[in-house]
């Protein structure tokens, strides 16, 4: 009866055993006697750890940088790793946006739609140089959007034509660094003033 | 069919087609804009040529002239050929629809008339495709201008 020893990491830690608390996990475990134990840490840094391992990308692949991000996904990168899980096909089910192609003058209202969908806090990785700037191929010509940040505000650019999957990964894995920096005190949503100009 | 045999007999057509195949594969064979709607409906009714099947229909803009480029092909006999109109009115581009010929036309020389401007004899219904419809000018010509998205080198 009762709770199970194990729980109390002051009595693993006198068993010898190792903790069960992450190494990433923001906040201090201070044993409390009487096999309690008192965590110390701040609200902001707790939620930040939270949200930046389990972020739920957007599919949003216009051309062949999605093929890069699906190899990003695939097993043998596994952005799973890094608490990325499942990429979803719904704007309402997820919480971070890979523009993986080409944003055209059509897709534009659409992108941004999907982006208005998206339940706040949210995050936008501009993935390849169509979604940077246009592109090496078609910046020349009447239907090409020179970036999708003219449509969005963006957290992360990746370079590449298209970027290897390490790359992705990379901006990926900056994006959690930038979470992790958040303060909900000074918290500011990306899209207020965007139509404005305010960068 | 080899393109030699090919041409033997369509230069039967007409006297004034050009035929070539430089840099292709297939047989190219430029036809006058007068003669566009004849020759094509020859190429498919022809028994031993029998281009049922239009494979790729085109616009072009050379620069001084505007054309249409069509990629023939017969799914029987197994043979393929390329036609070429060109005309050389950049104000109003005018040339006979195929659709009545091989009916897929119909789309492509929406597509040709969206982007080139080119005017199509008897098409059903001339429209903008992919384009709104009000768009000002034609972007796949070589002299269309748009400062806001394009540079001029």
């Amino acid at each position: 009866m009762g709770v199970e020893k194990k729980r109390f990491l002051n009595q693993l830690e006198a068993e010898g055993l190792k903790q069960v608390v992450p190494d990433d996990f923001p906040g201090k475990v201070i044993p409390g006697g009487n096999g309690g134990n008192i965590v110390v840490t701040t609200l902001d840094s707790v939620i930040n750890w939270g949200r930046s391992n389990s972020l739920w990308p957007l599919y949003f692949g216009t051309s062949c940088c999605a093929i890069e991000m699906m190899q990003t996904g695939a097993p043998k990168h596994d952005f799973s790793r890094f608490g990325f899980e499942v990429a979803r096909p719904s704007a309402r089910q997820a919480d971070l946006i890979i523009i993986a192609g080409t944003i055209v003058n059509k897709m534009g209202p659409v992108l941004r739609r999907l982006y208005d969908q998206m339940a706040e806090p949210k995050y936008v990785i501009a993935m390849g140089a169509c979604a940077i700037s246009g592109g090496p191929f078609y910046y020349n010509s009447y239907s090409v959007i020179k970036g999708a940040d003219h449509v969005i505000p963006v957290d992360v650019y990746v370079p590449g034509c298209p970027p290897r999957p390490e790359a992705l990964l990379e901006g990926m894995i900056m994006l959690q660094q930038k979470i992790k920096t958040e303060n909900m005190k000074h918290k500011v949503n990306p899209i207020d003033g965007f139509d404005e100009g305010k960068v | 069919m080899k393109n030699e045999d090919l041409q033997s007999i369509i230069n039967g057509f007409s006297d004034n087609l050009e035929f070539s195949t430089e840099a292709s594969e297939f047989l190219n064979v430029v036809v006058p804009k007068e003669q566009l709607h004849n020759i094509c409906n020859q190429l498919k009714s022809n028994s031993s040529l029998k281009f049922d099947y239009a494979f790729c229909i085109t616009g072009m803009d050379w620069g001084k002239d505007l054309g249409v480029i069509y990629h023939l092909e017969s799914t029987e006999l197994k043979h393929q050929i390329v036609v070429k109109v060109m005309v050389d009115d950049r104000e109003n581009p005018v040339l006979d629809s195929v659709h009545d010929i091989w009916q897929t036309a119909e789309f492509h020389e929406l597509e040709v008339y969206d982007f080139f401007g080119i005017k199509f004899n008897k098409h059903p219904k001339l429209r903008r495709l992919f384009l709104t419809p009000d768009w000002d000018g034609f972007p796949l010509r070589k002299d269309y201008v748009d400062e806001a998205n394009m540079i001029v080198k």
